[in-house]
């Protein structure tokens, strides 16, 4: 099958999200979409998969025309889309999930689940996508998670697979796999587009790349073409993709996390006798795949989630059960990962979000009210020392693009001496150049004699930035590795697995313990 | 380490569980407390008893053979309860029960505690016999609407819409049952109410749905909205024609040929008039329904992850429209029970909080229409207990207004106690914007 889009044009109110968009797939190749985030990539497959409608152009199939009132209409022409959030209903099973919308029945609307289930596995057989039909969603792992949307799509026969950013939820171990299912789809004549920001897996598995911008396409690249070729492509202009960063002179101790046990409202261990410690002048990076307690280890230490067992001391001070107020006013800075939801109020001004923790001191308040002269002049500064775009200081925090956002939360932590900064996923949708710049400020941080946490998902920031890694798994820092380890190693931790030729002191005592005191892991055989 | 939990694709998957946390040691020795809190009481119950025996009607006289009068030393039952509630108690504060088995636990408790209670009651001066089937008949009776309201929120909730406008529903049905069952006769009284209950439940859905009004405030908008509307009526038109307007013909029971004639069971559950018969069916097919059918694994979609499901090619709207309306006509039944089915007449908020006790039902029961049923037998049961006593001499007399709140105060000590925190669906009471 064929799949042409032609002109397509989607605006949002007055922005533009598509703008003129060109677009061909051929059958049985994989087909990279490649621009930053908020370039218009998923707009566009949304679009395409009949969720958005376009104010502008045209798709073809098989160089017919065709409209798509929903996504019904997408699927019965053989569009399938596994979207970036997975749309799986957790407390179904993966039988159910596949299922929903197209389901077997018996007549009379009665459920077949037998033959559903017969289906799943059939289809699972097929292009060696093994998932266990039974399983409830939220018992399974992401990555086969990922699998059932794939079935999902190919048991409606699609034709074309639209993938959105479908390795940022896995591990490295599991892009491979992916890719390689990724392959096996290709060989057997299904087409694929491929959403990614990703240099190195668009080179690894792309036939062909388009590059997007701010809307537009911007060109066409081959695979072969270098990471800083994509990369300047994909920005507009020359980036510099590795840190700069001086050798680190660890100082004294700063924070020293110890055993450090929380269960969660559901009553799950999160994170499972945890002990670390940072010293001044250094980065410290707790990587590891998104959910294994690198959130829910933040929020305790910041204060905002009791502890189920163990102490957090700063520069000798037991903050264990100290309330956030305190922990702040102790030099802690901390930089939420979802900063729309923990890192700032949306409806507030620029200005007011900047003095979000300091609003009370006495360099901010006359009496009982507030010094918004200073206020605005201490924005006015911030601004400008980060270089965070927005129209005035006293625009709302939610108009400003997510690495304005970003830029803000860092100004209002960082224009405070700090002892120890936390940072979660400082770049996650932040485009390439205000990357930079955060990574630059963070190191910057470090240098100054602060302690940093880094809390990080991707690899390449973690590589990049840390002085010392923690490998965080099903709530245990499961391997801490030195900087310069290698990629594989760390993707191997970040799987669970602790490869034997790393040295026996960096290996944590309890991760290789059969089964922790209330860990348990049942193997079943499906 | 050898649980790794990386699975290639054609590997066998690998499920990692992990195991319940086990109860907070506070909340395991409290629980405990109060068990043996009630074992004493029990002992005291035993201690006060004044009659030596209680005796229980177990029949009606219909059945094929008479089931004997059930006659207890009120003294010794109590006192055995008692100290079997003990040391189930200290079971609890020292080891504790598993979740499940706690459940299971807290059911006997309740029963083996009632048991006592009851007895002693009986036990006034010379000792009265208690009607225990005629007890337990009564609490159908009053268990069937909140039933039939319960079954409204699961459709509502299931589907994502909190539906707070239960009472509005089952006063509108109940209204129309008694006018146009006078007027039409008494089938056209029930198909009127349900088309009244789906009306209301079209107000909600419209609102909630299309003008994304926020659930509960517009819940108590439309409650009040069918007081004052059928208030208004019943004072305009009914009250003054009584006759012509407001005597609908009652429904009498409908015996099922031989199972009435069971023992125990056959007064209690096959000899009830049509809305009852009616009710039970309804029960059977929205619980088989919403785990076995097409109807169901969608709508539960739709409750759940509404993007999901319109990413499937599901029009979530559409699926929430049709459940909402359905849960209207539902509560309208209820509704219809209270005067065609009971009462016989209509009045002015007759359905006095019924409706919000239906809604504690469907919370109590985890949002399951078996665990709805079994949640507004408990609630019936209360009311019935305070007709009971005030019938009954207990030694102790027990003031009326205590026995008044006893139905409101199991409410309050189910949901929050008994249930902990439940996990309603994930997208209730949330609209569905497509963007």
């Amino acid at each position: 099958m064929k799949l042409e889009l032609r002109g397509i044009t989607k605006r949002f109110g007055s922005f533009t999200a598509n703008d003129a968009i060109d677009l061909v797939v051929e059958p049985g190749e994989i087909h990279a979409l490649l621009g930053e985030n908020g370039a218009g990539k998923s707009t566009l497959m949304n679009v395409l998969y009949g969720l958005y409608h376009p104010d502008g152009g045209e798709i073809l199939i098989d160089d017919k025309v065709v409209s798509f009132a929903g996504p019904a209409d997408a699927m019965a022409a053989g569009i399938g889309m596994v979207h970036q959030h997975f749309m799986l209903v957790p407390v179904f099973t993966v039988a159910e999930n596949v299922e929903l919308g197209h389901e077997q029945t018996k007549g009379f609307g009665i459920l077949d689940a037998a033959k559903a289930r017969r289906e799943v596995t059939e289809v699972s057989a097929r292009y060696g996508l093994s998932v266990p039909p039974d399983a409830l969603i939220q018992d399974l792992p992401v990555g086969v998670q990922q699998r059932v949307e794939i079935v999902k799509a190919l048991i409606r026969n699609a034709k074309v697979l639209i993938l959105d950013e479908p390795t940022a939820v896995l591990t490295p171990q599991e892009t491979d796999e992916l890719m390689e299912v990724m392959r096996t789809l290709k060989a057997s004549g299904t087409s694929i587009v491929f959403i990614t920001h990703k240099l190195r897996e668009v080179r690894a598995v792309a036939d062909r790349i388009t590059v997007i911008r701010r809307g537009k396409v911007v060109g066409e690249a081959s695979p072969n073409s270098s990471s800083a070729e994509l990369a300047s492509l994909m920005v507009g202009r020359p980036v510099q993709l590795t840190i700069e960063k001086a050798a680190h002179e660890p100082g004294d101790v700063i924070a020293e996390v110890d055993n450090v046990r929380i269960v969660d409202d559901a009553g799950q261990v999160v994170v499972d006798d945890v002990s670390f410690d940072v010293h001044a002048g250094e980065i410290y990076a707790l990587a590891g795949v998104q959910g294994n307690g690198q959130t829910e280890l933040t929020e305790a230490i910041i204060g905002l989630r009791p502890l189920d067992g163990g102490r957090i001391t700063l520069s000798g001070r037991d903050i264990t059960d100290s309330d956030v107020h305190d922990i702040l006013r102790a030099d802690l800075g901390y930089v939420p990962e979802d900063r729309l939801h923990d890192g700032l109020i949306g409806s507030f001004t620029v200005a007011e979000n900047l003095v979000l923790d300091r609003y009370d001191s006495a360099e901010f308040s006359k009496g009982p009210s507030l010094d918004v002269g200073r206020i605005a002049a201490n924005a006015r500064q911030r601004v400008e020392e980060f270089d965070v775009r927005t129209q005035s200081v006293d625009a709302p925090g939610s108009t400003l693009s997510g690495g304005n956002q970003q830029k803000l939360v860092l100004a209002r932590e960082l224009s405070r001496p700090l002892k120890l900064l936390i940072v979660a996923q400082p770049t996650r949708g932040v485009d390439v150049g205000s990357t930079e710049f955060i990574h630059r400020r963070i190191v910057a941080e470090r240098d100054g004699g602060a302690a940093v946490v880094l809390v990080s998902t991707e690899l390449d920031e973690v590589l990049g930035l840390a002085d010392r890694i923690g490998v965080m798994y099903r709530g245990k820092i499961i391997g801490e590795v030195p900087a310069g380890t290698s990629a594989e190693t760390i993707g191997l931790l970040m799987a669970g697995t602790v490869p034997d030729d790393l040295p026996a002191r960096l290996r944590d005592p309890g991760a290789t313990a059969t089964g922790s005191r209330t860990t348990v892991r049942t193997e079943e055989p499906l | 380490m050898s649980t790794a939990a990386t699975t290639r694709p054609g590997d066998e998957v690998v499920i990692h569980r992990v195991v319940e946390k086990p109860m907070s040691t506070r909340r395991r020795v409290g629980i405990g407390v109060a068990i043996s809190v009630l074992g004493l009481l029990s002992l005291l119950l035993g201690h006060n008893a004044q009659a030596h025996d209680a005796r229980f009607d177990l029949s009606q006289g219909s059945e094929f053979f008479h089931v004997p009068d059930l006659v207890l030393p009120v003294a010794a039952t109590a006192y055995v309860i008692g100290i079997i509630l003990l040391a189930v108690g200290a079971y609890q504060a020292v080891r504790g029960f598993r979740p499940r088995g706690l459940r299971i636990a807290g059911t006997g408790i309740g029963a083996l505690f009632m048991l006592a209670f009851l007895s002693w009651a009986a036990s006034g001066g010379k000792g009265s016999t208690i009607d225990l089937l005629g007890v337990l008949e009564n609490t159908l009776a009053l268990a069937a609407p909140l039933i039939l309201g319960a079954l409204a929120g699961v459709l509502c909730e299931r589907s994502g819409v909190i539906n707070v406008a239960i009472e509005g529903q089952m006063l509108a049905g109940a209204w129309a049952g008694a006018m146009f069952g006078t007027l039409m006769g008494r089938f056209g009284g029930v198909l009127t109410a349900l088309v009244a209950g789906a009306l209301m439940g079209w107000l909600l859905a419209v609102f909630a749905i299309r003008y994304l009004v926020n659930q509960v405030v517009l819940g108590v908008v439309l409650n009040a909205l069918s007081l004052g509307l059928t208030g208004f009526i019943y004072d305009a038109i009914m009250q003054p024609n009584a006759n012509t307007m407001n005597t609908p013909q009652v429904f009498q029971p409908l015996q099922i040929p031989v199972l009435s004639k069971l023992p125990l069971v056959g007064p209690l559950i096959f000899d009830q008039n049509i809305i009852v018969y009616l009710m039970y069916a309804l029960v059977i097919l929205i619980q088989w329904g919403l785990f076995h059918s097409r109807w169901g694994l969608r709508t539960r979609a739709v409750g759940e992850h509404p993007k999901a499901a319109d990413t499937v090619g599901i029009n979530v709207l559409r699926v929430r429209y049709v459940n909402v309306i359905l849960g209207g006509a539902i509560a309208g039944l209820g509704g219809a029970f209270m005067t065609l089915g009971s009462v016989g007449s209509f009045t002015k908020g007759i359905t006095s909080g019924n409706g919000f006790i239906a809604l504690a039902a469907l919370i109590f029961g985890r949002w399951s229409p078996k665990g709805a049923v079994a949640a507004s037998l408990l609630f019936g049961f209360a009311y019935e207990l305070q007709t009971l006593l005030s019938l009954v001499a207990p030694p102790v007399a027990i003031p009326s207004y205590f026995l008044a709140m006893l139905p409101y105060l199991a409410t309050i000590f189910a949901v929050a106690g008994l249930v902990g925190k439940v996990r309603a669906p994930g997208a209730d009471g949330e609209p569905y914007v497509k963007e």
